[in-house]
């Protein structure tokens, strides 16, 4: 049992030093002791129940061991209970008193009564104390062939707990297949389950070691356990259904059928009231249909009822956790959720962590026949009296703009906004109105009428600043008083306290210069100098930067700071398709709600039971690493879901001499491999994730085998090294450092799928296509390969990560480059190769 | 799995600590992050949050923290699910839940919680099945003064029809007066949520009821549970809001709903009986949801209008639009109003009772409190404002919208009934107290103007 925790709190003066207490309760104590008067377990309880109250509060009642121990001597089991809550606080601390108390427990575990062995077991394992792990082994033998289930549940847990402390001792005494017994044969299915975690725990972490352990591991989820398990899953506790459904997750049915059977087996469970389990049902069926495109669609309509009915049903914080889900969900699958997009609207009462997880829905699901109505919400929401659900809800009205549906009438809606008068509206509002024209500048002359009659006093907020300044400066041709008003900016750079508000007031007054050089010539002498004067690096920098471009030549200079924009197609996403598929993987476990991949926010030893990530040794864990330096990075640049425009102009920069940045070689330069990320997801938003469904579908519809022609024009001819030749450990870095260049899904022929059964079959295919592997892994249907090519003559790497699934005849292609322009035909010569694997 | 519970009071208190391989002081590292979550104070902290690797679960339970911690990248939902669960058990065995009791009963608390978790990993949660290991008797607070929890509470206040301590007896502890009372207690609690739009019509209405039961019921006989007959589940194709559909009148046509483990449903496709055997102490039957159209039990009629210089009315009208037998309970109206809004002076009907208004200053809030408003009334607040500054003419959406709570006891806006509650006889003299008790209570329940 475990210690109440020491009080933090020193004893005040006015406290009991508790002294002649102690000594008054050993004297009590000692009297009863060897009494066997009627009544007498009565006395003692109280007895004991004043030392554990001391013991709680703090005041050291250790010097009673000998008189508890003593007075133990009962079968009153509420007086054991109290007396191992005792001992277990004191034996950690006072190794002399351990001893004492291991022999004391000891001799319980033999006792008649089966509740007392249970809990002296449950106390003697707890104790926790390495140099005396030989006396738990006897206990445990037997605790785990007792007749009494109480008793066997307790060892089980025992056997894991005496793992924590020496792992040899336990595997010595041979207690993992004492365990695995009992798992596959005990009738209790507490002790099934229980066996089950800790032999997940057990076999995950001697598997690195033990070719044994690993097959073990690997035994929990072949067909006769998971069925073993699945046949009486409704005899397990609720808590023990979520365990084995996490194990179900793992398992890889041999075909359609098993699936279907598996999914109607489990079907009431997505009725259940306890969330944890419909939420691990749900993960069971998401993971079981992946590659099934039709069903997996059915399935989303199938657990769309039961989640929203588990968030209106349970506690806030249990709704938080659902919602969390449905969002991912939502995000993956919109079109499923949009004629449901009111269940999403916010309700009055709620905690703002629900309100804003609903407002990303909204503008997830929002499309051609629901944006008028969702937009009509937010703005209510815009209104509310709670002003940080107010700013996402406007911030969210400007993500739907963006989304081109009915562009036309939220353009207007946002403009009333900046009629409202409300500072924080005007301010997220204008923001929005900034990328709006970034996106649409055919909506510039409305957008301006209205801006240019927002005073500049009545914006403080630096961003929103920040993007009327940006406004000011590009539309200055069409903003009567654009530069006096740039002018009277100027006029107060002292009291400016943003940086970047003084960065971006440098630019306009530079863009209006070029526009109407006479009306802000002087006010750009001004900012030029006041720039120059400035105390921070940045605007110190760009001000004498400007200034010299200038005095080499003005045109250049508009060349420089004004050219002609195209108008942003698609705004940078924050996460790669890669993180969000990941995440995906993940479901059911707290990386949906961080948003985030388990390796960005746990160390290794602690990503939960049977992860079998880096089936391909560390190949992956270097990956890992990657991503959480570059998802970190975009992050950092990209707070806002939008880049600004200062960024976005960087980024520009970097694509035009893209490929001297494109191979960071060391961490100093990795901000250009996350800005190479970022440009990637810009100029490829459909590959990965989002359009896998989509191909899918055709591949189904055309109903071949074969791969689908590439639909580009023919790209330049690529030819490869044959004797390319690359170390892992280049490999493994290279991996780590480059951005993924193309990810897509590829078909497999029947005739391809039958030649897997010989793995090694594609590796000798492919490195005839001068397409070498570098490592590979897995069992059927499920197989991962690692190849790399080289350019003819040139040191230029291509890596391509390949998982094939051959019950559903696909396969993952995720392909890095050195040289990312390259990249496109590199695919294809890939894509040909395997497509000709298996052909005679 | 999990690593460390403790139960913290809204100070910060420790008042029950379980264990720990996470770093000493976690229970401080996580009050002061949920205490000072953001600057401003607006924002509540999510339930689950991570520092230094650490992940800290909490719900909140009558003001008590219950806290799980763990470095595991565990299931949400489970975690989450566990504490309310435990902090279910532990009110089935204190009979209340509070700081009080927690610190008069801590030994059984510890009792109760080395068998629910044992190393991390979920033993049990049924209060049934602890009974056989738990031996600690609870010591009994004294229930009248204390907050209670959950949505049963509402029956505490007690009136002729049922006993009001009902719900706060403790599962395992015997009566004063030696034998327990043979009882049962349903409760079909239903949380409506309705928004009107500015002209009156509704938006959005959902209801998400319960059907709750708490047993005292020595040796667990069967119990049958009939709901309404014509009762239907799933709607349809189509948006779940289709008003206008084709139903009959008098159909109750649920959207979805789940059942607690106990319940068997081998007949309810036949004849909408819930078949259970069940467990003691208080547990969920069913949960339910229905998005059906449903008449709100309250109008609400709000009109702001200039008044001169500086100075706006309002005028709130609330009528009851249930029969006249029903009365509603602790009804309470907030609007907000202009920011620049400096005074309010209120005007009650004549002859009002049990009515109270305020205006607060600091959030700019209208509040009226009616201790109860019978079935069939209609209640009316003028209110006058004199404003700092001039209004920009579009007073309406600076103010507003209208909330309102309230409960309304025995009045369930679904129309789901329980028929009859069967008790499998163990002989002809056992006949014990049965108690079908309704319940509604706003959760949202907002009037845009």
């Amino acid at each position: 049992m475990a210690p109440p925790a020491q009080s933090q709190r020193s004893q005040s003066p006015s406290q009991p030093s508790g002294k002649s207490e102690v000594s008054d309760l050993k004297h009590q104590l000692r009297q009863l002791a060897g009494s066997r008067a009627p009544g007498v377990d009565d006395s003692k309880r109280e007895l004991f129940k004043k030392v554990i109250s001391y013991m709680t509060i703090g005041i050291d009642v250790s010097s009673l061991f000998g008189e508890m121990v003593m007075c133990s001597a009962t079968s009153d089991i509420v007086l054991k209970k109290m007396c191992y809550l005792y001992v277990g606080n004191y034996a950690k601390v006072n190794p002399d008193l351990a001893l004492l108390t291991i022999n004391f427990l000891q001799r319980d575990c033999h006792d008649e009564d089966p509740m007392i062995r249970g809990l002296a077991l449950r106390s003697l394992c707890s104790l926790r104390v390495a140099n005396l792990v030989e006396y738990l082994v006897g206990p445990l033998g037997s605790g785990l062939k007792d007749s009494n289930s109480y008793v066997r549940t307790v060892a089980v847990v025992g056997v894991l707990k005496l793992y924590h402390i020496s792992a040899s001792t336990c595997v010595d005494a041979d207690f993992p297949s004492m365990l695995k017994h009992l798992m596959l044969n005990d009738s209790d299915t507490q002790i099934v389950a229980n066996c089950l975690s800790a032999l997940q725990e057990i076999w995950s972490a001697e598997a690195s070691t033990s070719e044994e352990a690993a097959r073990e591991r690997e035994a929990l989820i072949s067909k006769p356990f998971i069925y073993y398990l699945l046949n009486r899953i409704k005899e397990f506790s609720e808590w023990a259904q979520c365990l084995v459904l996490e194990l179900v997750t793992k398992y890889v049915p041999s075909d359609s059928s098993e699936i279907f059977d598996i999914m109607n087996l489990l079907e009431d469970r997505l009725q259940h009231a306890n969330g944890a389990v419909v939420l691990a049902t749900v993960k069971v069926f998401l993971q079981l249909t992946l590659s099934m495109t039709d069903v997996h669609q059915q399935v989303y309509e199938r657990i769309k009822a039961p989640l929203l009915t588990l968030v209106s049903s349970g506690s806030p914080e249990q709704s938080y956790a659902v919602l969390s889900h449905l969002h991912l969900l939502v995000m993956r699958a919109p079109y499923v959720f949009s004629s449901d997009y009111k269940h999403f609207y916010c309700q009055y009462n709620e905690p703002s962590y629900v309100k804003r997880l609903k407002l990303e829905m909204l503008t997830a699901v929002a499309n051609e026949s629901n944006t008028y109505e969702i937009v009509t919400e937010l703005c209510e929401y815009a209104a509310n009296v709670d002003i940080p659900i107010a700013r996402e809800s406007i911030r969210a009205v400007g993500k739907i703009a963006l989304q081109q549906y009915d562009v036309n009438a939220i353009v207007d809606r946002l403009l009333q906004f900046l009629e409202m008068e409300k500072d924080y509206v005007t301010a997220e509002a204008l923001v929005l109105v900034k990328d709006l024209l970034r996106k649409y500048p055919q909506w510039s002359h409305d957008c301006i009428a209205v801006v240019g009659n927002i005073s500049s006093k009545n914006v403080q907020e630096p961003k929103a600043k920040a993007a009327l300044i940006w406004m000011l400066g590009e539309y200055s041709q069409d903003m009567q008083d654009a530069p006096y008003i740039l002018e009277s900016l100027v006029e107060n750079w002292d009291e400016e306290h943003s940086a970047e508000v003084r960065l971006h007031l440098l630019t306009a007054v530079m863009k209006c210069f070029f526009k109407r050089p006479p009306e802000t010539q002087s006010a750009l002498g001004a900012a030029l100098a006041a720039g120059i004067g400035d105390f921070h690096q940045d605007v110190h920098d760009r001000a004498l930067f400007y200034y010299r471009i200038l005095r080499y030549n003005v045109s250049v200079a508009e060349r420089v700071v004004n050219p002609p924009k195209q108008a942003v197609s698609v705004f940078a996403d924050t996460q790669s398709s890669e993180i969000k598929d990941r995440i995906f993987d993940e479901f059911n476990s707290l990386s949906v709600l961080y948003q985030k991949p388990s390796y960005m926010f746990t160390d290794k030893e602690h990503r939960g039971p049977l992860e079998f990530a880096d089936e391909l040794g560390n190949l992956s864990i270097g990956e890992a690493a990657h991503n959480v330096i570059s998802s970190q990075r975009v992050e950092e640049n990209d707070k806002d879901l939008l880049l600004t425009t200062a960024e976005k102009e960087e980024t520009r920069g970097s694509s035009n001499n893209g490929s001297v940045y494109a191979v960071p070689y060391d961490s100093s330069t990795s901000v250009f491999a996350s800005q190479t990320q970022i440009e990637s997801a810009i100029s490829n938003p459909t590959t990965a994730g989002h359009s896998q469904h989509a191909s899918f579908g055709i591949d189904d519809l055309l109903g071949l085998g074969m791969p689908a022609v590439p639909d580009v024009a023919s790209p330049p001819q690529l030819k490869l090294n044959t004797k390319a030749a690359l170390d892992p450990n280049a490999f493994q870095q290279k991996w780590r450092q480059l951005p993924v260049a193309l990810s897509q899904e590829l078909s497999l022929s029947p005739q391809a799928v039958a030649a897997l059964t010989v793995p090694q079959a594609l590796l000798r295919h492919m490195q005839s296509h001068s397409i070498h592997c570098i490592a590979s892994g897995g069992q059927s249907p499920n197989f991962k390969f690692f190849f790399f090519a080289q350019k003819y003559e040139e040191p230029s790497n291509y890596l391509v990560e390949c998982i094939i699934n051959t019950t559903s005849a696909k396969a993952q292609v995720k392909i890095k480059a050195d040289n990312q322009s390259t990249s496109q035909a590199f695919s294809t010569l890939f894509e040909l190769a395997l497509s000709k694997f298996g052909t005679p | 799995m999990i690593s460390q519970f403790f139960v913290l009071s809204q100070r910060g208190d420790n008042i029950v600590f379980h264990r720990g391989e996470v770093p000493k002081g976690s229970a401080e590292i996580f009050f002061r992050k949920v205490k000072f979550w953001k600057q401003d104070g607006q924002e509540e902290a999510p339930p689950i949050f991570n520092v230094d690797g650490v992940n800290y679960f909490h719900v909140k339970v009558v003001g008590l923290f219950f806290v799980a911690t763990t470095r595991v990248n565990v299931s949400p939902s489970l975690v989450l699910e566990l504490l309310q669960r435990v902090a279910r058990v532990i009110k089935d065995y204190l009979g209340v839940l509070s700081e009080d009791s927690f610190r008069k009963n801590f030994v059984l608390v510890y009792e109760l919680l080395d068998e629910v978790i044992d190393f991390g990993y979920v033993q049990t949660t049924s209060t049934e099945v602890l009974k056989s290991y738990v031996f600690n008797e609870p010591i009994v607070v004294d229930a009248a003064r204390l907050q209670p929890l959950g949505p049963g509470a509402i029956f505490m206040q007690g009136n002729k029809r049922m006993p009001g301590t009902a719900i706060t007896k403790s599962v395992v502890a015997n009566e004063p007066g030696g034998r327990k009372r043979e009882e049962i207690f349903v409760d079909i609690i239903e949380k409506i949520s309705v928004t009107f739009s500015s002209s009156g019509y509704i938006l959005t209405s959902e209801i998400d009821g319960t059907i709750q039961m708490k047993s005292y019921l020595t040796g667990n006989p069967e119990i049958r549970l009939a709901l309404n007959e014509d009762l239907s589940i799933g709607r349809g194709g189509g948006s779940v809001y289709d008003y206008g559909s084709s139903y009959g009148a008098g159909a109750v046509i649920l959207d979805d709903c789940n059942f607690h483990e106990s319940v068997r449903l081998d007949s309810f496709d036949m004849d909408r009986t819930l078949a259970l055997v069940p467990p003691d102490g208080e547990f969920p039957v069913m949960n339910y949801r229905m998005t059906q159209e449903f008449k709100p039990p309250f109008h609400i009629n709000c009109l702001i209008e200039e008044a001169g210089h500086l100075k706006a009315e309002v005028v709130l009208k609330i009528r009851a639009e249930f029969p006249s037998n029903i009365t509603a309970n602790m009804v309470v109206i907030e609007m907000p109003l202009p920011k620049y809004t400096t005074r309010a002076s209120f005007e009650l009907e004549p002859g009002a009772v049990g009515q109270r208004t305020d205006f607060k200053e600091a959030n700019k809030k209208l509040e009226w409190d009616l201790k109860k408003i019978v079935g069939g009334f209609e209640h009316t607040l003028r209110a006058k404002l004199t404003f700092s500054q001039e209004s920009h003419g579009n007073i309406t959406k600076e103010a507003g919208p209208v909330s309102m709570t309230f409960t309304i006891p025995m009045y369930n806006a679904s129309r789901l009934q329980v028929k009859y509650l069967q008790i499998a006889k163990k002989s002809s003299s056992y006949n014990p107290y049965r108690w079908v008790r309704y319940v509604t209570q706003a959760n949202s329940y907002v009037a845009r103007i």
